[in-house]
């Protein structure tokens, strides 16, 4: 199936969860990101039983604390 | 209020510009913007704000200027090192600009002082370099019912997004609660492109003019991200409403600011 990461189309087996996806995309703290599906925020404790379907919108939004 | 020659002058570029014109010109010479931390992004965003003249700007930071400073808060100079930065600020700004009454606050944001701080402004612009602070604002302005313009930035790599009342989700909506201590590295730990904050600290100050003019769309509803090295802008659609937020959402629990305990950035730096 097909996602969109990022604003970019990736191939991904059916059946994959967010916390594969979260693996497979070397996103290497999950605490550092909020992850929005369809323009809708999944929580953490969603991550592994959430299976994303072909055409998924998936945004990886990163804490960015720095002003300095 | 009629303008001056000498302001018809000054702000011409502004006035022909048919969103701008005389009212738009004079809506900003009225206008109130506090702009927390005169760091990297809090820098450019009170030159241009100072520049375009906004008519009273209040800044807050504790810090003195310090010479690793200089790479990027292009407010201060090399003479400035050892001065209160709010100070250096103030004496940069009115330089630019004498119509701009210029308030300063030599103190961190928290709990204690974050509702009387936004209290007179009209847009608050938050240039600080922590989590708790960035909650900290966010809370304040959605409980005080005022627009704010958030901003991250590191390494080669920054975002914003634009808070208004009614309008979109707030900060918390999308990003809970403050990441773990020492989960995100800070920019004194990971380093920061001293240009990041011109650019993310300029699109702050872009959004809180388009906001006192009322004209164009703000980053209300989505979350603009900018990536220097493969120099690509997004604008990431969020959603229009949140309903668990707990500051914004349909039951909030959070009913006044609070403080999370300090990330050590920089010892003391809160708004470095």
């Amino acid at each position: 199936m097909t996602l969109i990461i990022a604003g970019e189309k990736k191939e991904y087996a059916e059946g994959t969860t967010v916390a594969q996806l979260i693996a497979a995309e070397n996103i290497s703290d999950p605490q550092s990101v909020t992850v929005s599906v369809n323009e809708a925020f999944l929580r953490p404790a969603q991550y592994d039983g959430y299976v994303v379907r072909d055409g998924d919108e998936i945004e990886f939004l990163y804490f960015m604390g720095g002003g300095c | 209020m009629a303008l001056s020659n000498e302001q018809i002058e000054r702000y011409s570029r502004h006035i022909i510009l048919k969103e701008v014109g005389a009212k738009g010109q004079k809506k900003l010479l009225n206008a109130k913007v506090l702009i927390i931390g005169a760091g990297g992004l809090g820098a450019p965003a009170a030159m241009y704000l100072a520049a375009a003249g906004v008519g009273t700007i209040g800044i807050v930071d504790a810090d003195e200027v310090d010479l690793s400073n200089l790479q990027r808060q292009i407010i201060h100079t090399t003479q400035d090192v050892g001065k209160a930065k709010v100070q250096s600020a103030k004496e940069t700004m009115n330089a630019l600009n004498p119509d701009v009454t210029v308030h300063t606050y030599r103190e961190f944001v928290d709990s204690s002082n974050i509702m009387e701080l936004i209290e007179p402004y009209d847009f608050i612009i938050d240039g600080t370099d922590n989590f708790p602070a960035k909650f900290l604002i966010n809370d304040a302005c959605v409980l005080a019912k005022k627009p704010f313009s958030h901003a991250g930035i590191i390494r080669f790599q920054g975002q914003l997004m634009t808070y208004v009342p009614g309008k979109g989700p707030c900060y918390r909506c999308v990003f809970e609660n403050p990441p773990p201590k020492d989960s995100v590295p800070t920019c004194k730990q990971a380093g920061v492109i001293g240009a990041m904050g011109g650019v993310i600290g300029s699109l702050q100050a872009m959004e809180a003019v388009k906001y006192i003019i009322g004209k164009g769309e703000l980053l209300t509803g989505s979350l603009l991200t900018y990536d220097a090295l493969t120099m690509t802008f997004r604008k990431i659609k969020l959603p229009q409403h949140v309903a668990n937020c707990a500051v914004c959402g349909d039951h909030p629990t959070i009913l006044k600011p609070i403080d999370y305990e300090q990330a050590e950035c920089d010892g003391l730096g809160l708004t470095d």
